[in-house]
């Protein structure tokens, strides 16, 4: 049997499955577990061992075996979930992935160094057991399943399973699905349907015609869990549950949605013992009374007849293409890199369409013109629509914070909890990954340096728990996260005085606070001894910040003595394409991200200042041909074109605005990484090459040139 | 597969090896002229290793079809690969063959 080709699903679901127990296991270690949750880790554990033995995987079998044997009396109530053990699992689940990623890569047998890995938590999980060591596993397994077998009166399932045609070719095999579910539970009776076998000619030998109706009892297992059993097939069967006690209707409905004859269903039903004779009897006559006009009277009718091999082909063509609507409504699981390369075909079109606008425009032809228009705003919607498919919920990368804390935590012997919100906010999957090690920094950090001893926390009067939050939320076109504890603060002084001591800044200079706190961010800061509480493990803010730079963010910095500390980090919620306005400064073509431009003015000044007055405020702006050295001298109509970033304003000067365009990001080489100021090239319709400006940068430098007092007055007046 | 005529009327095949998705292709075609041959045959199960949906599939195809042309099929000495399916399955009932399980 070909099962190879499930491996993948297989690899996939593990992963949630750990990820999921993690989190359960996380959660009980903060006090928060519910019997259900323990059930729920047994659960994983226990699928995992289940799909391991389909793939033949043992060593997965053997570890998850007694993983799964301390869980089992964790259920029972027969041992505590408590620190250690919780520590152990956690331990358990890492060592179970790395054994799943070893399968992943054709290991059919853990190598040995692995398994010798394993061992410790295998004595240490006998340890609970309470059993000697050498005890073979396949002992316990004979015990755990007489046990299930016992219990036999759980609730009573009913299975209805028709598998597709194909299930065979595609490398599966039903019948190791249904040895699997005897392992949930028992299968009370089973009725193997061959009525979809077609006459001896027609008969395909390779595909699959059986179907079976199974009456399964089991105490613990949920619909999930049935539904897991058969998760490989599930694309190519038709599976349906009636839960224990279902009502008569449902079974009704089971019976008339069939593909056999409905007759036929009901005796089957009958044979499993889900329904007794009477009750289908009795279930049919008043279906039949009171909906005279509705199918199931057709169960009446057909009751009489033998045969109707007619009207079963037509049910179950029915039946079949109900089914394929429902299946196309799910969801569908896309190599990221298909992804990547629609995304980077779409960004050719949107290029190609600008340059074909741009003939248009020479060639004078409104028809021309118009069509172009048309095709623009489809094109507008088509990249909209695949940046979407690209776009995650920042709460997956979030929860991998639980386990952090939890880490670190320990580490440190401090109590800290994680507090997560806004983890719905959705941005591109590329920055998502990249976002992770960052704010594993912050967090540690946080942790670290932020939250105070226990001791010190209680006598500022503080609750001795510490929480670390994570809050994620959209604002004008990028993606805000805040990393923020509710530790000590930053000391502004010690700050201060130590960048005076490294020459960062000059003393007696007037600083806000979020300028002192900025430094922190400086290279060779934070590798400091520990003068402000501040200081990195081995990798400084500055990494932090460079890597966020990267992303085209930027970080801030809040805090509050004795209240805590929140870095915001802003990113954008792209890297591939975004809206864009177009400004030129002689020959030299720009663009602003368009969701940060405020507004257009005319420039004016006074000669020789950097700052303008814009309606009583003040704003610093920057002339981009002087930044840049650009030749020629400014036309005789300059704009200022007002960003905004951050809460922060300020204006740039250009020649001339040449309005909004769909700006395909293309990253700089090496060899301009350090240009200040620009962070991307973007190629415009006539083939020409546009700079990206970094606003972020941009507005460091425009406040870095204006005096200290006017800038004040502007933070006063924004 | 081997298959010899034992007293003219009656035939005696023996499958062995693997009985799934792999050999089915193959077997349909013989199971099938070896019933149309003869009023009465009997498949000996001894060597049968393994056996998939469509190995159980193939035996059901050549049952009723027996049932239809009015011969006797008696399925033998099921090898305990076949005993386990047909105990899964709860297929003995409509093969209606004595099952003895090896001890």
């Amino acid at each position: 049997m070909n099962i190879d080709q499930a491996l993948p699903t297989f690899v996939s679901e593990s992963r949630e499955l750990l990820q999921e127990m993690e989190q359960l296991l996380l959660a009980a270690a903060q006090g928060r577990s519910s019997p259900d949750d323990v059930n729920a880790i047994f659960r994983a554990a226990h699928t995992i061992k289940g799909s391991a033995g389909l793939f033949g995987l043992d060593d997965i079998v053997a570890f998850t075996h007694v993983v799964e044997g301390v869980l089992d009396k964790v259920r029972d109530g027969a041992l505590p979930l408590d620190d250690a053990l919780t520590s152990l699992m956690l331990a358990c689940g890492d060592h179970i992935g790395l054994l799943v990623d070893g399968a992943a890569a054709g290991q059919a047998m853990a190598d040995k160094a692995l398994r010798e890995m394993g061992e410790p938590l295998l004595q240490q999980l006998r340890a609970h057991l309470g059993e000697s060591a050498a005890q073979p596993v396949a002992l316990r397994e004979e015990g755990e399943f007489s046990r299930r077998a016992a219990d036999g009166h759980g609730d009573t399932w009913h299975l209805s399973l028709r598998f597709g045609r194909d299930v065979l070719r595609n490398g599966l095999d039903p019948l190791p699905f249904i040895r699997y579910l005897g392992t949930l539970g028992k299968i009370k009776a089973i009725v193997t349907v061959p009525d979809a076998l077609p006459a001896t000619e027609e008969m395909d030998p390779e595909s699959c015609y059986l179907g079976f109706e199974i009456a399964f009892q089991s105490a613990s297992a949920t619909k999930a869990d049935i539904e897991a059993a058969f998760e490989f097939v599930l694309d190519d069967c038709q599976l349906r549950i009636l839960p224990p006690n279902s009502r008569i209707s449902e079974y009704l409905e089971l019976i008339r949605q069939g593909p056999e004859q409905p007759s036929r269903l009901g005796e089957m039903l009958v044979r499993c013992g889900t329904i007794t004779q009477r009750e289908l009897d009795d279930a049919l006559q008043t279906q039949a009374h009171s909906e005279p006009a509705q199918p199931i009277g057709e169960i009446l009718l057909e009751q009489g007849k033998v045969e109707a091999v007619v009207l079963e082909a037509a049910l179950h063509k029915q039946k079949q293409i109900k089914d394929n609507k429902a299946l196309e409504t799910q969801s569908v699981r896309v190599d990221a890199q298909k992804l990547d390369h629609l995304i980077n075909q779409v960004g050719e079109l949107i290029i190609a369409a600008a340059s074909a606008n741009l003939a248009a425009r020479r060639l004078g032809n409104a028809e021309l013109q118009e069509c172009n228009a048309t095709l623009g705003s489809l094109i507008e919607g088509v990249r909209d629509s695949a940046l979407q498919l690209r776009m995650v919920k920042i709460g997956a990368t979030f929860s991998r914070f639980q386990r952090v804390v939890h880490d670190v935590a320990r580490e440190l012997g401090k109590d800290i909890g994680l507090a997560i919100s806004g983890e719905d906010t959705e941005l591109d999957k590329t920055v998502v990954e990249k976002i992770g090690d960052p704010l594993t920094h912050l967090v540690r950090n946080a942790m670290d340096h932020g939250i105070e001893s226990p001791e010190l926390r209680a006598a500022r009067g503080k609750p001795v728990r510490g929480t670390v939050s994570l809050h994620a939320y959209h604002d004008s076109g990028s993606i805000v996260i805040e990393v923020s504890d509710d530790g000590g603060g930053l000391h502004r002084d010690r700050i201060l005085a130590k960048g005076i001591e490294r020459g960062l800044v000059e003393a007696g200079k007037a600083m806000t606070d979020a300028e002192v706190f900025a430094l922190i961010f400086e290279p060779g800061f934070s590798t400091a001894e520990q003068v402000t509480n501040l200081s990195g493990r081995g990798v400084g803010m500055d990494v932090v910040k460079r890597n966020i730079a990267a992303l085209r963010g930027s970080v801030d910095i809040a805090s509050q003595p004795e209240v805590g500390t929140t870095v915001i980090v802003r990113l954008p919620l792209t890297l591939a394409i975004i809206n864009g306005f177009q400004v030129a400064v002689g020959r030299s073509v720009f663009v602003v991200p368009l969701e940060m431009v405020e507004e257009c003015v005319q420039f004016s000044c006074e000669a020789g200042r950097d700052y303008t007055n814009l309606r009583g405020e003040v704003l610093p702006f920057i002339r981009l041909r002087e930044l840049f050295h650009l030749p020629g001298r400014p036309g005789p109509r300059e704009n200022i074109v007002v960003v905004r970033h951050a809460s922060q304003k300020f204006g740039i000067v250009v020649d001339s605005l040449l309005g909004e365009a769909q700006t395909v990001i293309k990253p700089l080489s090496k060899l301009f990484g350090q240009v200040e100021g620009i962070s991307g090239s973007s190629i415009l319709g006539s083939g020409e090459v546009a700079l990206i400006l970094d606003v972020p940068a941009l507005i460091t430098e425009a406040h870095r040139r204006v005096p200290a007092a006017s800038r004040e007055a502007v933070a006063a007046s924004i | 597969m081997n298959s010899s005529p034992s007293a003219g009327a009656a035939a005696l095949l023996r499958l062995d090896g693997e009985l799934n998705i792999y050999r089915a292709a193959e077997l349909k075609p013989q199971l099938m002229q070896a019933l149309d041959s003869v009023p009465q045959l009997e498949i000996d199960l001894s060597g049968v290793t393994e056996i998939d949906t469509s190995g159980v599939q193939l035996l059901m195809l050549t049952k009723r079809r027996a049932q239809a042309l009015q011969r006797e099929l008696r399925l033998t000495n099921h090898s305990p690969a076949v005993v386990e399916v047909i105990e899964l399955l709860d297929l003995a009932a409509y093969f209606g063959d004595p099952l003895i399980v090896a001890a």
